[in-house]
């Protein structure tokens, strides 16, 4: 019976280390396949990127033969893709080797040390020369190096429906000049054509970065220079009058009953409801969102097919608080096709990301999902001149377009701002008192790097 | 010597498995807690002792969790789902076999769902636009945004739903082992229902009250799917819980050493409770 006891420990150390590598796993690293990993749409019926990317792989593995994509998507709110693409870049055995990033976040992952500079590759590469040069911009870290390879960008401004426009008795070529006129036409609206929601601005944290930089920044910007940073002190701006005047037109929207309904507003689904059923249903009369509103209701967007859109739904710039120069506010953002640090075949995903932004298919991307262009080549295509109702307009406002600080404390401070907007719009607190926590938070999150400026 | 040995060894797979997948992350929480670990924004992390413990008890945001979670857990285990499964039991014990058999099907049925889809389930029910307002608007009574106006109230009463079911089957057990004996001659001495509840019923199942009251406690401590689907925490933070603040510290803004922290404290209350529970049983009436 002796022997038995050491066979039996044995038994159970050869156990425990097989569980234990089965549980670590092979990396999976076949060297000729390269992970592309990126977002996808939480409404299923949405698949333009899906589709997009689909075809880019299939062009890819023809152009170079014995080589194989694996597609990744990952289906989720933006702020969990987010979580989720960082977590998996931490370690190499579950790093893709291509990662779509937002240019809101890459500063952050790139002092994270998630990424990979892509310097080398670009300096070969010839269709670099095409990007415009605030595009090139959106992935530099703090270094000076390049961390991702920009698929188009985007901008802001207010869509508005004609037909309601008219019931209400308003001019459908509407330019509002300041933020009065545009509150000013919801409550002619509201009183004219009862039923339908005058106005949407994104708000709290449900909706994440798209309340913060469609709806708050776009605000902020527009009362004057610098207000969330001041680049000259190099510290974020707290106790600035713009920033409770911002705070003080979303209350306004919202205890004036000319937003959505508060449950609607704060529910993380505000975007699609948006997009998928208030203005396509015309329940929606003006809404302060992005230049790819459009792409959902092509018929290669998947979404929800509404040919009508273009004639129904006018464009105007969003005004600055009183009218100050240049008049119109827009920010630009957008995501850029990177390589993780831990990526294990960086080699072949440079490739992929060549392929993705060839002019071809670059064009493709920017027609399919009613980007902006950054490529100089595309933006001058007739194809993409034609492609989306609108797209001049929102081409036009790239020159006035700021872009969000490019910091890593951005992510966090942009959160700090949801919750400020959140506590106004479900009336916790007051636009001052939200103001006053929010320098609180801020000064806090940033370690103490903040400039007053009354 | 050896013979120990032989007779602990055919545990040590078991043992070993549990001290890799059990203790050897719960050691690595520890450790993170005590850390400025990031999910981005910063290459490494280092040690800052307590810092994150400080941090909890000052942040405004883990006192209203924290108070929030009180709300949660005695509305819903301690009120609700423990007083409804044990009526449910007592009922069912006079009720008519199909009644039983019905009750019994949709009660568990609540259950056995995943608690994600519960909390969808749920959440179209008070929905603005929901079953419960469309209940009420059809009866003529005043409709009420509930998600929104009574959040926590809301989920609580979801989380009674979905969890009664537990307390109900535990007491199904502990009634039927109270003799009927015991019963009747308090029936012929002549005590009335509520008094035979009171000091006839309830002292003989107590430790069932107890093992019911505790894990029911427990669960409900670390209820998240159900909440995050119905409120995400909101409107504002009126109904984020522990794990629901928890999870947006340590996903949302990325700080996971601070929400590690958090989740110890949360293991700590969830102690707190077990001790007064365990207290409950032990005390002799």
């Amino acid at each position: 019976m002796r022997p038995t006891a050491p066979l039996l420990l044995l038994t159970a150390a050869v156990l425990a280390a097989g569980t234990l590598t089965a549980c670590g796993g092979g990396p999976g690293s076949d060297r000729n396949t390269v992970k592309v990993a990126f977002i996808k749409d939480t409404n299923s019926k949405v698949t333009v990127r899906d589709d997009y990317i689909e075809l880019v792989a299939r062009r890819f593995e023809k152009a170079n033969p014995g080589k194989k994509v694996k597609l990744v998507p990952i289906q989720a709110s933006e702020n969990d893709y987010y979580t989720k693409i960082q977590q998996m870049m931490r370690s190499p055995k579950t790093a893709p080797d291509v990662v779509y990033e937002d240019t809101f976040l890459i500063s952050s992952d790139i002092e994270a040390g998630l990424l990979r500079p892509l310097d080398p590759y670009i300096e070969k590469w010839d269709d670099w020369g095409q990007f415009e040069a605030t595009a090139k911009g959106a992935a530099k870290g703090q270094d000076g190096k390049t961390y991702g390879v920009p698929d188009g960008t985007d901008t802001r401004g207010l869509w508005f429906n004609k037909k309601i426009f008219k019931r209400a008795g308003l001019a459908t070529d509407w330019r509002p000049r300041t933020w009065d006129e545009v509150l000013d036409t919801a409550r002619t609206i509201k009183r004219k054509v009862p039923g339908v929601i005058p106005l949407n601005v994104f708000t709290g944290k449900g909706a994440g970065e798209a309340a913060v930089m469609q709806g708050f920044e776009m605000l902020l910007y527009g009362t004057g220079k610098n207000q969330l940073y001041d680049p000259d002190t190099k510290k974020w701006v707290t106790g600035s009058k713009g920033f409770k005047d911002s705070l003080r037109f979303i209350d306004t929207v919202y205890k004036e009953k000319l937003g959505p309904d508060l449950s609607d507003a704060l529910s993380p689904n505000i975007q699609p409801l948006v997009a998928t059923e208030l203005l396509p249903e015309e329940k929606l009369a003006i809404d302060l969102d992005g230049s790819w509103l459009g792409q959902q209701w092509q018929k290669t967007g998947g979404g929800r097919p509404w040919p009508e859109w273009s004639t129904t739904l006018g464009q105007a710039p969003f005004p600055t608080q009183h009218g100050a120069p240049p008049g119109k506010v827009s920010l630009a953002g957008g995501w850029t096709w990177s390589v993780p640090r831990k990526a294990q075949h960086p080699e072949l995903a440079w490739k992929l990301i060549e392929t993705l932004q060839t002019k071809q298919n670059a064009l493709e991307w920017c027609v399919r999902g009613a980007h902006i262009a950054v490529r100089k080549d595309v933006a001058d295509d007739p194809r993409y001149l034609t492609s989306v109702p609108g797209i001049g307009f929102f081409t036009s406002l790239v020159k006035i377009s700021r872009y969000r600080p490019a910091l890593p404390a951005y992510p966090k401070v942009a959160s700090a701002i949801g919750e400020a907007m959140e506590a106004v719009t479900a009336d916790d607190s007051s636009p001052e008192q939200a103001a006053k926590d929010y320098d609180a938070r801020l000064t806090s999150l940033v370690a103490g790097q903040v400039v007053a400026k009354p | 010597m050896t013979r120990s040995l032989l007779r602990w060894s055919p545990l040590a797979p078991a043992t070993v498995v549990l001290l890799l997948f059990l203790a050897g992350p719960i050691g690595y929480c520890v450790v993170i807690a005590f850390t400025d670990t990031q999910l981005t924004g910063q290459e490494s992390a280092s040690f800052v002792g307590l810092a994150n413990f400080r941090h909890a008890f000052g942040d405004a945001g883990f006192r209203n969790a924290v108070v929030l979670t009180l709300v949660f857990t005695v509305l819903s285990s301690l009120v609700g789902q423990n007083t409804l499964g044990l009526a449910l039991a007592g009922l069912m014990r006079r009720a008519s076999r199909p009644v039983r058999a019905v009750t019994g099907a949709v009660v568990i049925t609540a259950w056995v769902i995943p608690e994600i889809v519960a909390g969808f389930l749920l959440y179209s029910f008070f929905e603005r636009r929901g079953t419960l307002n469309a209940v009420l608007e059809w009866l003529h009574l005043p409709t009420q945004n509930w998600l929104f106006t009574l959040p926590i109230v809301a989920v609580s009463f979801a989380n009674v739903w979905r969890g009664t079911a537990f307390s109900m089957l535990v007491y199904s057990a502990a009634l039927s082992e109270v003799p009927q004996e015991v019963t009747e001659s308090a029936e012929v001495d002549g005590a009335g229902g509520l008094r035979r509840l009171w000091y006839i019923t309830l002292p003989m199942i107590r430790r069932s009250i107890g093992t019911n009251l505790m894990l029911n406690t427990l669960q409900t401590l670390s209820v998240f799917g159900l909440i995050w689907a119905m409120t995400r925490g909101g409107p504002g933070s009126r109904s984020q819980t522990l794990p629901v603040f928890m999870y947006d510290q340590a996903f949302m803004k990325s700080l996971i050493g601070y929400g590690t922290a958090v989740a110890l404290l949360l293991l700590v209350v969830g102690a707190l409770f077990s001790a007064v529970c365990l207290r409950l049983m032990r005390e002799e009436v």
